[in-house]
């Protein structure tokens, strides 16, 4: 059994290698037209082959982590539908300050870049190389005020199951 | 085992005996348990928002539990009784337990704000402790770590069995226990005893957790996250793929992270929580070759490659990627993840439809169809079925060949040599086939509604076994027909018919039987 395995995976790794030679891929564009009205994430994931390799603009907020890999970092920009991968310079993310997350409402950039439906450098993941990045609008830390009927109701709530536990042990004696 | 459980508790319910007050006590009292249990595993979000300071999500949780507490109290308070369940009551207050933890689950989750409605919240409830991984939630990238936790320890919860699990814990000596085991799609043992059983699988996740979360969070420092953010997403993940659930705590999923390494490790994950437990103790306790020689093992290292051949094949036709890690880090990545019911994506859901071809989905599609092994956390078919299928039907094209006079046996390898028998065929091909209709159903109901036959077919067989992966129906403007077929499948698929139908039986007995 263990034979057929190693067998069977080394000729898949052997399939997939050649078939991915007879496959099209249009990393090949060498210049890429500049469109320079900024594009949203559902633009982008549906009509992906339209701009493959296109230099596009996008903007939306930073969230999650600013993931720094060598020189270059992922940053990932929500535009309010879906976020995207946008691999920067490392030098791009001196101006990120907030990233959205529950205690704070991101920076909100623009950049401007080549857009991957498929990207050979990564895998094949949909991204954005960035070529010009700007910090459009600062971010800042939401202060968490706590809401007052959240409150009155949890405490009610609280009561009634104090109430419940409470005939538990009267019935128990 | 299970089948003829069914049987005998249909037959009995045919002669429509209306249910007594004493049925109605004896599963009142085992489902107030049960939703103590589930209340109780609300004190863990509660020490997260504290840890993290969340005041709001912490009020969300104290609504939550408090109402989820009263709720199991005074079950348990006003059904209070000695008898033991039977069969019947088991499974219904298996059936009954998974809608009450929906709902009451759904709770801390709605007041988050982060669900257009209460129906919605409940889809991913039930997404949730079904292991499925569908999403209906809003703003998830600003979502408090409280709930973003929650979330995904339901999946964990629900993958190892909400009853067992409140019922092995919570209660000493208690007979019923293996009824209800049985109810929650787990009629092999790895102990003789059930509750024995029960802890062993618990331990064995909360093991893989730690070290899965060490691994997984090592790996994600390195790949350039903050330590908390690090550790705190990885356990998130691990939950979600051991336990094949397919939440993530990132809008992106997994395609956050862009990183090759964390694919790899959530691969293999998938892969362990796709394995059955009595492989996994056969594994712990040093008999290591029963993995190369499993039916289930070889039979999924089959489907894999079928499969993985098929949806391979429509990605070079549609032109979709090129090379080989492109092919392994989004065709195998998306398969595995299928296949295995986990649900992870390394794509965005409109990518299916608009590029990978109709064959690459179909590929897809049979592998979520099939799902993982039996006694694990996967959902669909599982390979345990589908072995027993093939295996018989072998067997019958021998008797064709074969001379009249001769005997045939036919054996097969889980954990011991079983020889294959008529009934164990038959009860394997009552699942496979309830599984295929409500594959079709879902399908159905989607094409009534308006999308396209294959889109349909996807998007309902992810939801009946329990997957996760979408093409893009399951979005919030989604009919609402639509949203509770989906929820009803996955239960359905979740629990794998029987409990249902033992519920269904007892409704009926209690409008018509007699007194």
């Amino acid at each position: 059994m263990r034979k057929y395995f190693y067998r069977i995976v080394f000729l898949l790794v052997l399939w997939c290698s050649s078939a991915a030679g007879g496959c099209a891929f249009g990393a090949g564009a060498l210049v890429p037209p500049v469109l320079a009205e900024s594009i949203t994430s559902t633009q982008l994931i549906e009509n992906a082959k339209q701009y493959d390799n296109q230099t596009i603009t996008f903007q939306g907020e930073v969230i999650g982590d600013v993931m720094k890999r060598g020189d270059f970092a992922w940053v990932n920009i929500n535009d309010g539908t879906n976020a995207l991968g946008i691999w920067m310079s490392k030098d791009f993310t001196k101006d990120i300050v907030y990233t959205g997350s529950y205690k704070a409402k991101g920076d909100i950039l623009e950049v401007e870049g080549i857009f991957h439906r498929a990207c050979p450098q990564h895998g094949g993941d949909m991204d954005i190389h960035a070529q010009v990045v700007k910090k459009i609008q600062s971010g800042q830390t939401v202060s968490e005020t706590i809401d007052s009927n959240k409150r009155n109701i949890a405490l009610i709530l609280l009561g009634v199951l104090c109430l419940v536990l409470i005939l538990q042990v009267l019935k128990k004696k | 085992m299970r089948i003829l459980v069914v049987f005998a508790i249909l037959s009995v319910l045919k002669m429509l005996i209306r249910p007594q007050v004493k049925d109605l006590k004896i599963i009142g009292y085992y489902l107030g348990k049960v939703i103590i249990g589930v209340g109780l595993f609300m004190l863990l979000p509660i020490a997260v928002c504290i840890f993290f300071k969340e005041i709001n999500p912490l009020m969300d949780f104290i609504q939550g539990i408090s109402i989820t507490l009263c709720v199991g109290f005074l079950l348990y308070y006003f059904c209070k009784t000695d008898d033991d369940p039977s069969w019947m009551h088991g499974l219904i207050v298996v059936s009954l337990s998974w809608l009450a933890a929906t709902v009451l689950g759904a709770i801390p989750m709605f007041l988050s704000g982060h669900w257009n409605s209460y129906l919605d919240a409940c889809f991913d409830a039930m997404s949730g402790f079904a292991t499925t991984g569908l999403t209906l939630v809003q703003g998830l990238d600003h979502m408090s770590y409280g709930h973003n936790f929650w979330r995904h320890l339901i999946m964990f919860l629900g993958g190892q069995g909400i009853v067992v699990f409140a019922l092995s814990f919570l209660v000493r000596g208690f007979s019923g226990a293996f009824k209800m085991y049985v109810g929650e799609a787990r009629d092999e043992r790895v102990l003789p005893n059930v509750i024995d059983t029960a802890r062993f699988i618990w331990i064995l996740s909360l093991v893989y957790l730690a070290l899965g979360t060490l691994v997984l969070g090592t790996v994600s420092i390195f790949e350039g996250m903050k330590p908390v953010n690090a550790y705190f997403h990885s356990a998130c993940i691990f939950m979600a793929a051991f336990d094949t659930g397919g939440f993530a705590p990132q809008s992106q999923n997994i395609l956050y992270y862009h990183s090759f390494p964390f694919e790899i490790i959530t691969v293999v994950f998938m892969i362990l929580g796709a394995l059955n437990f009595k492989l996994h103790y056969a594994i712990w306790t040093g008999n290591r070759k029963e993995i190369w020689r499993n039916i289930e093992s070889v039979i999924f290292f089959i489907t894999v490659m079928v499969t993985f051949f098929i949806t391979a094949a429509g990605l070079v036709q549609s032109q979709s990627y090129s090379g080989a890690v492109m092919l392994f880090r989004k065709g195998f990545y998306q398969l595995i993840s299928g296949h295995t019911g986990t649900g992870f994506q390394t794509i965005y859901a409109r990518q299916f439809i608009k590029e990978w071809g109709h064959l690459a989905l179909v590929g897809i599609t049979i592998a979520m169809g099939l799902g993982g092994a039996s006694c694990s956390t996967t959902g669909g078919i599982k390979m345990l079925r589908i072995g027993i299928v093939f295996k018989a039907l072998l067997q019958d094209i021998k008797r064709i060949i074969l001379p009249e006079s001769a005997v045939i046996i036919d054996k097969f390898q889980h954990i011991k040599q079983i020889v294959l028998e008529d009934k164990q065929v038959r009860s394997a091909l009552l699942i496979l086939l309830s599984y295929v209709v409500l594959y079709f159903l879902g399908a159905l109901v989607g094409m009534a509604l308006g999308y396209p036959f294959m889109d349909a077919l996807f998007e309902s067989t992810s939801a009946a076994a329990n997957v996760g992966l979408s093409c893009g129906i399951t979005e919030v403007s989604m009919p609402a027909v639509l949203k509770i077929t989906y929820i009803l499948q996955m239960w359905a698929g979740r629990l794998e018919f029987m409990s249902i139908f033992v519920l269904l039986g007892f409704f009926v007995a209690w409008v018509k039987g007699k007194r």
